[in-house]
């Protein structure tokens, strides 16, 4: 994965969040995407999400798979460690760095290809262990690197750029969560950065898998007339069921009273979801199932945030692991020594 | 010795052979899930009760109830317990296999069988023993219900047996009454089953001249399989997270390391100092292990071959991305899936150089449960110390069949070896901290782990990278990165476990072995020293080879390989990796699925030696076949 070193800009004036730093401090090396791709501005959306939330940068966890997608952890927060796994298999490398330890923030990013197909059963069963992790899957229906193939997520007759039509059924990332119990399911839009980054702060503080889908052109490969991945597409075609409001002061004044509900997180704070559809409820999964799909087939793209559930419990808690870290105990705590050998021992007499 | 009236038997010998203390084997023939099992772990540990030594190899089939399966025990006082192929006795116990199990008792041996029905007068030989016990029947007169009619039948005849061979019926007794202090019901239904078996056998036979006889042990010893050996190890490497996928033989590593959790990893409130995930495949429990060993923590997957063709491709990645984690590799029979429930040595060049491109991994080679916990401890050590993946490659003789092995011990002195990582303060004393940088010249660069603070950060990565961990493609960049690597295994290479030599005086061929073969190696050694011939052994416990294998091989006339594959993989890496003449390597192989005897390796020994030492005519000229050519069993 290649990158370049950002230059320096200084600005005059840099906003400096709760823990005194700046954007700055949360950026990572230069893009090598192509000027325009959708994933950049999901990039930025991530540092914002994380300035937003003042988190400590060097507790940052960043995994990636391989593709388009998984270069863009070089590009962000480059004070956090970060971790290139083989294609497809980022959910197993998180699933066990968060078992080693428990304290650190994750951020796991993906595509489609990475996710619905090589790495499809991988991200099944890390939704299914309700990893504690952000999991950004860049959805652009089509293989950039390997120049223009159509992925697991490409429209029944979407084209390609030399007008080939798809005839594969695509696997909607949504519907895919939906159906495995996902805890947190939202779906954003590259080019809405005021949708996308309270649901990529909302997943920060899930405690659990939250999963967002973001549909994030491919302006070289993908952004054509005859794409349901293109810009345009959409744009036309995009709905939103419920999202959460950005900043808790706006909150009177902009929304009425009754379309605003207060979700409490793990971790005290509140979230405030707006609802654009009174009659939608996130945290009944199977409406969650059936508004979504009855929407697709419709022609409409649901985004927001489309369920969750905060009572799951994480890994961590179906384990019982302790609250230390695994990676933190000492060599006492973990060897039974001499007299627990010794007593043992007389067992297998 | 005489039966009752129902009893078919050949004729009975003129005279009572001389007795036969503590040297004989038997096999236990039964139909699995009917609990056999525990009634034949009851009589190879009451046999060890005795202070003799003993060994019980499980013949089990993949099924889950209903196929044949067998237990052989072979008791040998000179602590000769490798498997051997004959059987002195036989308990037939399963109908469907009479056929194949009275054909497979020696000549003038014994076959103690349920006489509630007939033998067909087929199945009669007339150089063997026939001794009749209507078990089954006096089990339905004593027990109510199928289910514990079946189960009572298997101690039944360990009952019969008892009196036949001259078990200790007071260690019986307290064997039951230990395997059933929680089930006070059981431990009286047991004992009638042993008594109703044990009085039959020994009003109307009485003792065979193959017999025990007890003896004062020469050391101290446990009963114990590899894989609860190797699950301790890892207890105490301090291993915190472990992921795996369920596979024969390895699944008993993880379940005894799970209970082995429970005991010494829970806290008072339930809360538990280890993870253990259950991964939806081994590649994904290979991706576990690596996030946790990329994180800081100990960490290890148990698997078999089909297990190994799927973690290969993170083995690859933490090879190149230099992350610690140990592998568990008990190999069975394959290829593919092979037969699961039999063993064998096959994986050998799989694990050496796992996954694509230029890779060479360390791995160990336990020889007994004994090992398989000391050399676990160590795969830990050398995975952090080295930032590689090491294996520990078992197989299912040593992994699964309870073995008489020294006593464990623990020495309170040792520490864990974490290798060169950077902390907090290591690196406010650095400009810069560069991931892959050597800085001492042993190949190892010191690694951070995440969360460690801004200096320590860096990107871990599978494609090309140069010394600070930058993405490159440079030709420069590259190459000091996987030339550093082959540095770093040099350094490994030094200090790994060393083979174990035995040298007799005069020998000038020497014999290669490494794991579960070890005993049966041993044992053909002393038979051709009784004939004469001298061979030196040489147990290999490591790769890469230290330099000691190769002077072995060196030093020797003739060397004998000894595999329990087809191809002769040892061999093979003996071969490539160490500088001999390669004329004078002579292949052993035994690859059926049954573990090693020392009737293997004679049969393939004594023909070079034997015309070698009669002329004395040094140095031997190989007739090997070329290397390439197979080798059709002979059995």
């Amino acid at each position: 994965m290649s990158s370049i070193t950002k230059p320096l800009i200084v600005t005059r004036k840099l906003e400096r969040n709760a823990l005194g730093l700046t954007r700055l401090d949360y950026e990572g090396e230069m893009s090598t995407l192509c000027a325009g791709c959708g994933h950049d501005a999901i990039t930025a959306g991530i540092v914002q999400a994380f300035f937003d939330l003042a988190l400590p940068p060097h507790r940052a966890v960043k995994l990636s798979g391989i593709g388009c997608s998984s270069k863009t952890t070089a590009y962000l927060v480059s004070q956090g460690h970060g971790l290139n796994a083989v294609h497809g298999r980022m959910p197993a490398v998180a699933s066990g760095a968060n078992a080693a330890n428990r304290s650190l923030t994750y951020v796991g990013i993906s595509g489609d290809g990475d996710s619905l197909s090589i790495g499809l059963g991988q991200l099944c069963h890390a939704i299914r262990r309700n990893v504690n992790m952000l999991y950004v899957l860049e959805n652009n229906g089509v293989y950039g690197l390997t120049k223009g193939q159509f992925s697991a997520s490409t429209d029944v007759g979407s084209k390609s750029k030399r007008g080939a039509s798809n005839q594969e059924g695509p696997i909607d990332p949504v519907l895919l969560a939906l159906s495995l119990g996902a805890t947190f399911v939202a779906r954003g839009f590259s080019g809405d950065k005021e949708q996308l980054v309270p649901l990529l702060m909302a997943g920060l503080q899930h405690q659990g898998f939250a999963f967002v889908d973001v549909l994030s052109p491919c302006v070289t490969f993908n952004d054509h007339e005859g794409s349901t991945k293109s810009y345009t597409f959409i744009r036309k075609s995009r709905q939103e069921a419920a999202g959460f409001v950005p900043y808790q002061a706006e909150i009177a004044t902009q929304y009425g009273a009754g379309s605003v509900q207060p979700i409490t997180m793990h971790d005290g704070t509140v979230l405030y979801l707006r609802k654009i559809d009174e009659d939608y409820d996130p945290t009944d999964r199977a409406g969650a199932f059936s508004y979504v799909s009855e929407r697709q087939a419709k022609g409409e793209i649901v985004t927001g945030l489309l369920h969750i559930k905060q009572d799951g419990g994480d890994m961590h808690d179906r384990e019982r692991t302790v609250a230390t870290p695994l990676r933190d105990l000492s060599f006492d705590e973990l060897c039974p020594g001499t007299a627990g050998l010794d007593r043992l021992m007389d067992e297998y007499l | 010795m005489s039966g009752n009236g129902r009893t078919e038997r050949s004729e009975a010998p003129e005279e009572e052979p001389p007795a036969r203390v503590n040297d004989f084997a038997f096999k236990v023939a039964t139909a699995n899930g009917t609990g056999s099992a525990s009634a034949n772990g009851l009589i190879l540990k009451a046999i060890y009760r005795m202070g003799i030594p003993v060994s019980g190899k499980n013949v089990f089939p993949s099924n889950i109830q209903g196929l044949p399966t067998w237990y052989e025990i072979r008791v040998n006082k000179n602590g000769h317990v490798a498997r051997t192929p004959r059987f002195d006795l036989i308990v037939a116990m399963n109908p469907s296999t009479y056929a194949q199990d009275i054909s497979e008792v020696v000549s003038g041996g014994w076959i103690l069988y349920d006489d509630s029905w007939p033998l067909a007068k087929s199945l009669i030989r007339q150089d063997v023993t026939y001794i009749g016990a209507p078990l089954a029947r006096m089990c339905v007169e004593k027990f109510a219900g199928a289910r514990e009619r079946i189960l009572m039948k298997n101690i039944a005849y360990a009952g019969a047996l008892a009196a036949l061979i001259g078990m200790d019926v007071d260690i019986m007794q307290q064997l039951l009454e230990e395997t059933f202090a929680r089930k006070k019901a059981l431990l009286g239904s047991n004992h009638t089953a042993f008594t109703v078996g044990y009085d039959y056998v020994r009003e109307n036979f009485g003792l065979l001249p193959v017999r025990l006889e007890a003896m004062e042990p020469d050391g101290e010893y446990v009963m114990m399989d590899g894989n609860t050996a190797a699950a301790l190890g890892c207890i105490y490497a301090g291993a915190t997270v472990a992921a795996w996928y369920p596979i024969t033989p390895a699944t008993s590593l993880m379940d005894n390391f799970r209970e082995l959790c429970k005991r010494f990893r829970t806290e008072p409130d339930g809360s538990r100092r280890y993870s253990i995930l259950q991964a939806e495949d081994e590649l994904a429990a290979a991706g576990i292990v690596v996030g946790a060993g990329w994180m800081g923590a100990r960490a290890f997957t148990p698997t078999s071959g089909p297990g190994l063709d799927l973690v290969s491709e993170f083995v690859g990645f933490a090879y190149y991305a230099e992350i610690p984690c140990v592998f568990f590799d008990i190999q069975r029979a394959g290829p593919s899936t092979g037969m699961p429930t039999r063993t064998q040595q096959g994986d050998l060049l799989s694990v050496a150089y796992a996954s694509h491109g230029d890779t060479k991994h360390i791995a160990l080679f336990p020889g007994s449960p004994e090992e398989c916990f000391y050399l676990s401890v160590q795969a830990f050590d050398l995975a952090e110390r080295f930032q590689t993946p090491v294996f520990v490659v078992s197989d299912l003789d040593i992994a699964m069949n309870d073995w008489r092995t020294p006593r464990l011990h623990w020495d309170e002195s040792y520490r864990w070896d974490r290798g060169k990582v950077f902390g907090e303060e290591e690196l406010a004393q650095l400009k810069t901290f560069s991931r892959y940088l050597d800085v001492d010249g042993d190949g190892v660069a010191a690694r951070t782990v995440p969360g460690v603070g801004a200096e320590g950060a860096y990107f871990t990565r599978g494609s090309g990278h140069d010394r600070h961990g930058r993405y490159t493609e440079t030709e420069e960049g590259y190459q000091e990165v996987i030339d550093r690597l082959l540095v770093k295994l040099e350094t490994a290479r030094r200090v790994l476990p060393a083979p174990v030599i035995e040298q007799h005086e005069g020998a000038v061929a020497g014999l290669v072995c490494l794991g579960s073969s070890d005993a049966a190696c041993s044992e053909a050694i002393a038979a051709l020293a009784e004939r004469g011939h001298q061979v030196n052994k040489m147990r290999v416990r490591a790769f890469p080879f230290s330099n000691d294998v190769g002077a072995f091989l060196r030093r020797h006339a003739i060397v004998f390989v000894v595999d329990q594959n087809r191809d002769g993989q040892l061999r093979t890496l003996l071969l490539s990796e160490v500088h001999t003449d390669r004329t004078k390597v002579h292949s052993i192989r035994h690859y059926s699925g049954t573990p090693l005897s020392a009737d293997h390796v004679l049969e393939d020994v004594l023909p070079v030696l034997e015309p070698h030492d009669a002329r004395r005519r040094p140095p031997h000229r190989s007739t090997e076949p070329p290397l390439e050519a197979l080798r059709i069993m002979s059995r």
